[in-house]
């Protein structure tokens, strides 16, 4: 499963070199250098294999059938036609799918029983020796359905709307310093507003898809993962399987977004497949059934009221978010919590409240939290800098706290302020010395038919950490072989974790080999939670210090000719850390401008100026936040899933109406980053890069337009349709 | 996807006399109908794929008219020189459309029978009257944000997708047809059609009938005409709403005007009333705006479209007060 075999440019160590010379040094440090992706020419000239790419003799193909009704049971399914379909091989359903032990995601169970809980669940399964007969297999199963009423809409006056123990990522669900309405009564200016955002798809390029066989009583998958070790361990646990009978590797995988974070219907219904029809099956979801099965980004809406005194100090900060789940299990979009630490103030409160209704469940998107979230704060904040009549980077400057605000610990690196500044300057918002020179009026900018305007909002991530392990291994021709189940989903990771493994050796990088994306190597955590190149970035530094220290120590520098190999295991340098608030911080800058005929919104420039610790690799990382931003623009200006509430699916459900972004839409984008040194993070010093740039984006977007028509909108994403009627 | 037959069209009356006789669709550029097919919206038994018939010429008509092969692709006829000084709005309409992967692959008679991109008519687990008559609408109490708000029925607020559609009925264009019968030609104004009771049918298109040609006729002012169109996404993407528009002022008073607008019914929508409140007036601002009321109190609105009747007229009056100013 390795992947550097192609890496024309650099000089390989050379064949027959004589054995059990001694180690050598690197002559120059990779951290830091600007490197291409080692798998980027097998991503262009598409030889990188996806999940369902892996050639595999004898496989079968899976194709699902979905619910109709929103809420309900299947009353019967009749597969008398389909199976007298050529081609096909079996319709599983759960009158015949075989019984699956719990691991707590009901999402997870799939055909264990007629319930259904929302519109677009698969009911059945039809298995066949091509993808076309079973698809024309499924169009042949009759399913039964008995629906009952349902609801299927978010509202902020919901009944059954409540407030949950915890919210994603494990934070509580509420959290109160002092007395929010004492302190917003005692304030000089004051905002109150409501801001929506909408639900949202992830859409990446590679679809849900898994193949899997059995073999000997081992499963073995491919599947499009950004978890295989999660995926394993569930795989292992919902077919009662000893966890080394169960290998998940995902050695490419085409952007997951948070929709992979963990294991989807897709992968656990491929394993039934096979083990029914006893051969290996595909499963690729379509596009379109992606919309129900794949999860989404819960819509939000959120009430967040500030107030300040007249020097521009904030008395109050209250933020309160609501969103949706669904009736299988509880997922908490933790929308205010990045509210509890971006600025000071002594009055605080964030609450989250949620409802279930009868919905797919949604899942982490980009972000979760913080991409929303910011989205309502960041606007708030520039609607109290107009109504005091401040500047909004120096309201924000005005506000920064010196320890975290409620928890009263200290931070590990905290750098918003030099964003906001090095970006103001950069932007042209202020001059060189620090003056602004923005105008703050609005709607005073012409541009023929175009209103012109700049906004600005700030941007944070958590630096998150996850134990993680890894495999280093020297040959006596001063080979490395670094082996760690990341999951590469686009990022660069196996790039940078390279990079990161030839400074722990000490070697040149060119003799230092990485492999990733396989669950048989060991346990490793998610690709997600911006945390992959710190988790296992720190297993891999681990290893790779111990071999070399091995090697010195133990066999004086050279390597024996049977090798050497160290695994290492990060769990306990990881619970024994000092308490840190740990985040990464930015500052983006927008200017949008909007026609006054049409009501048409177009971005500009933009410009993310981000503290995000050592940066690995600045070819990879300007990719992520240049990315992060682009899907920022996105979500702000064209993403919306819409539900039909008769219905209770998203009508919006494939790329022909669910707009991203193009290229037309993307402006220049300029991205910079501060050199910040942090010592409390991990033995490289790196924060996560991967979701920072989608932070921020949105409020800096809107409040831009506001800043360019006098018209402020609270609901995204930010269309024509809302604009047209207001604009004069 | 169900199996179907698939055939090259050796000869055009050929494969008129077979499509006439079995049902069977053509396929020309295949942008559309594969994906209809592709979601099971349609299904034919055989496609009949006619890009191998001679009908890709461009021919500039000495009268100042221009006639087009309905197998030319929307890139090649965008970029005619011919084109772009005659009939200006009708290259820029093409040039709007789509992407320049699927303008190299579409043609100008395919984009003219390409089907509404209604949510619930490609999706066959909804009610649709124009996918299956009777079923119901599901769009008019639904996502209908992109739909008609002129000239819809009861049964339909389907809208026409198509850009170059809008330019033709500007122009009045004549689209050339071979039926059973023999070569035929009717009005782009005849060809396409409100839904009324039949929403099935998108065109009056003969059954059977081969596009082989569009002709512009000889058309002077449309010298001086242009095309915008106005969405969200700033490329491939349908138009939230659009305008074709040609005017000839002269000291100060229109002569002549021309209007379309495009997504906004189930046919390029050719604003007449207006174009009769503007000839002979002074060619003001107040006059483009009462004009434009004119022609859109016929408008009703569903409940999530409505932003459709300040854009139309915001159009409508940005473009002809651009066009005046341009032509003093």
């Amino acid at each position: 499963m390795t992947s550097t075999q192609r890496q024309p440019t650099q000089s390989q160590p050379a064949q027959g070199q004589p054995t059990q010379s001694r180690v050598q040094d690197a002559a120059q440090r990779s951290v830091g250098t600007a490197s291409p992706r080692i798998e980027a020419w097998d991503k262009v000239t598409g030889r990188a294999p996806y999940a369902v790419d892996h050639p595999v003799p004898g496989a079968a193909y899976a194709w699902v059938v979905q619910s109709t009704v929103a809420r309900g049971v299947v009353v019967d399914v009749d597969t008398s036609r389909a199976l007298a379909e050529d081609g096909v091989l079996g319709v599983l359903w759960h009158g015949n799918a075989q019984r699956l032990e719990s691991v707590g995601d009901p999402e997870l169970m799939v055909l264990q029983s007629a319930r259904i809980a929302y519109r677009g669940q698969v009911v059945a399964v039809v298995v066949a020796t091509s993808p076309e007969a079973a698809r024309a297999g499924a169009d042949l199963v009759r399913v039964r359905e008995d629906g009952m009423t349902s609801d299927t809409v978010l509202r902020i006056d919901h009944p059954a709307l409540y407030q949950p123990v915890q919210v994603n990522a494990g934070y509580p669900a509420r959290s109160a310093i002092g007395d929010v309405d004492a302190g917003l009564a005692a304030a000089a200016v004051r905002v109150d507003a409501t801001y929506r955002t909408p639900a949202e798809h992830h859409c990446a390029m590679e679809p849900h898809a898994t193949t899997a066989f059995w073999e000997r009583g081992c499963l073995v998958v491919f599947d499009g993962t950004q978890a295989s070790t999660a995926v394993s361990e569930t795989l292992a646990g919902l077919f009662e399987l000893p966890p080394q009978s169960v290998r998940v590797i995902n050695e490419h995988v085409g952007g997951g977004f948070g929709s992979k974070g963990g294991p989807k219907p897709n992968v656990v219904l491929a394993a039934m497949a096979a083990r029914l029809v006893g051969r290996p099956v595909k499963l690729a979801l379509t596009r379109q059934q992606l919309f129900a099965v794949a999860g989404y980004r819960t819509p939000t809406i959120q009430r967040v009221r500030l107030g300040a005194a007249t020097n521009g100090r904030l008395l109050a900060i209250g933020h309160d978010a609501v969103s949706q789940t669904s009736q299988l299990s509880e997922f908490v979009e933790q929308s205010a919590v990045l509210s509890r630490h971006m600025y000071a103030a002594p009055n605080r409160l964030t609450t989250h409240r949620v409802v279930a209704l009868d919905v797919p469940t949604p899942v982490w998107m980009r972000a979760p939290g913080e991409c929303p979230g910011s989205f309502a704060l960041e606007s708030a904040i520039d609607e109290l800098a107009s109504a005091g009549n401040w500047d909004p980077v120096r309201l924000r400057i005005d506000n920064e706290p010196a320890v975290h605000p409620e928890e009263q610990i200290p931070f590990s690196s905290r750098h918003l302020v030099q964003c906001l500044q090095e970006g103001a300057e950069r932007f042209g918002w202020t001059d060189a010395s620090g003056r602004v020179v923005r105008d703050p009026r609005p709607a005073v900018r012409r541009d023929g038919e175009w209103l012109v305007g700049t906004g600005v909002a700030a941007s944070t991530y958590p630096s998150l950490t996850w134990p993680s392990t890894a495999l280093a291994r020297a040959t006596a021709d001063q080979r490395f072989d670094v082996e760690v189940n990341a999951a590469d989903i686009g990022t660069g990771a196996r790039t940078v974790l390279r990079q990161i493994a030839a400074d722990a050796l000490d070697v040149p990088i060119a003799y230092v080999e990485i492999t990733v994306g396989d669950s048989a190597i060991g346990p490793a955590t998610v690709a997600g939670g911006s945390m992959g190149t710190a988790s296992w970035g720190w297993a891999v530094t681990k290893a790779c210090r111990l071999l070399r220290e091995r090697i010195e120590r133990d066999h004086g520098g050279r390597v024996p000719t049977g090798g050497v190999a160290v695994r290492a295991d990060t769990t306990l340098e990881i619970r024994d850390r000092p308490e840190f608030s740990r985040h990464a911080y930015g500052a983006q800058f927008c200017q949008a401008r909007v026609s006054t005929m049409t009501g048409e919104v177009r971005v500009d420039r933009l410009l993310g100026v981000f503290a995000a610790g050592r940066i690995v690799n600045p070819t990879t990382a300007r990719s992520q936040f240049i990315g992060g931003m682009t899907m920022g623009l996105s979500g702000a200006l064209l993403e919306r899933s819409v539900l039909d509430s008769r219905t209770g699916d998203f009508v919006t459900g494939d790329l022909a109406a669910y707009h991203v972004a193009v290229s037309a839409d993307v402006p220049r984008i300029e991205v910079a980053w501060l050199d910040e040194q942090d010592p409390h993070l991990n033995p490289m010093g790196v924060k996560g890069i991967g979701e920072i740039g989608i932070v921020g984006t949105a409020a800096a977007v809107a409040n831009a337009v506001h800043h360019a028509t006098g018209i402020r909108v609270r609901d995204l994403p930010i269309g024509l349709a809302q604009m047209i009627g207001k604009l004069h | 996807m169900k199996p179907f037959a698939y055939q090259r069209a050796e000869a055009a009356d050929s494969a008129v006399a077979t499509i006439s006789r079995t049902g069977a669709a053509y396929l020309a550029g295949g942008t559309n109908i594969v994906d209809l097919m592709k979601l099971g919206v349609t299904a034919p038994d055989l496609l009949i794929d006619v890009t191998g018939l001679p009908l890709r010429d461009i021919e500039a008509l000495p009268d100042g008219g221009m006639r087009v092969g309905a197998l030319t692709a929307n890139s090649d006829l965008a970029t005619d020189p011919v084109l772009r000084t005659r009939f200006p709005a009708v290259a820029l309409a093409l040039l709007s459309g789509a992407s320049a992967q699927l303008r190299n692959r579409a043609t100008i008679g395919g984009n003219l029978l390409q089907r509404t991109r209604c949510r619930y008519f490609v999706d066959v687990t909804k009610s649709c009257n124009k996918r299956r008559p009777g079923a119901g609408c599901a769009a008019r109490e639904g996502e209908h944000t992109d739909l008609a708000i002129l000239g819809a029925s009861e049964q339909c607020v389907a809208t026409n997708p198509s850009d170059l559609a809008v330019a033709l009925a500007l122009v009045d264009a004549r689209v050339e047809l071979l039926t059973e019968g023999g070569p035929a030609s009717m009005s782009v104004h005849e060809f396409f059609r409100l839904p009324g009771d039949r929403p099935e049918r998108d065109t009056n298109l003969p059954p059977g009938a081969l596009i082989t040609a569009v002709v512009l006729p000889a058309t002077p002012i449309a010298r001086m005409s242009t095309y915008r169109k106005v969405r969200d996404r700033s490329s491939f993407a349908f138009a939230a709403g659009s305008v074709a528009a040609a005017l000839d002022v002269r000291d100060g008073v229109v002569q002549d005007v021309r209007l379309a607008y495009g997504a906004v019914a189930h046919r390029p929508w050719r604003a007449y009333a207006a174009e009769r409140s503007l000839r002979g007036a002074p060619a003001t601002v107040d006059n483009f705006e009462r004009a434009a009321d004119e022609e859109l109190a016929a408008a009703k609105p569903l409940r999530d479209n409505g932003y459709k009747v300040p854009l139309i007229r915001n159009l409508t009056v940005g473009v002809l007060r651009g066009m005046t100013e341009a032509s003093w």
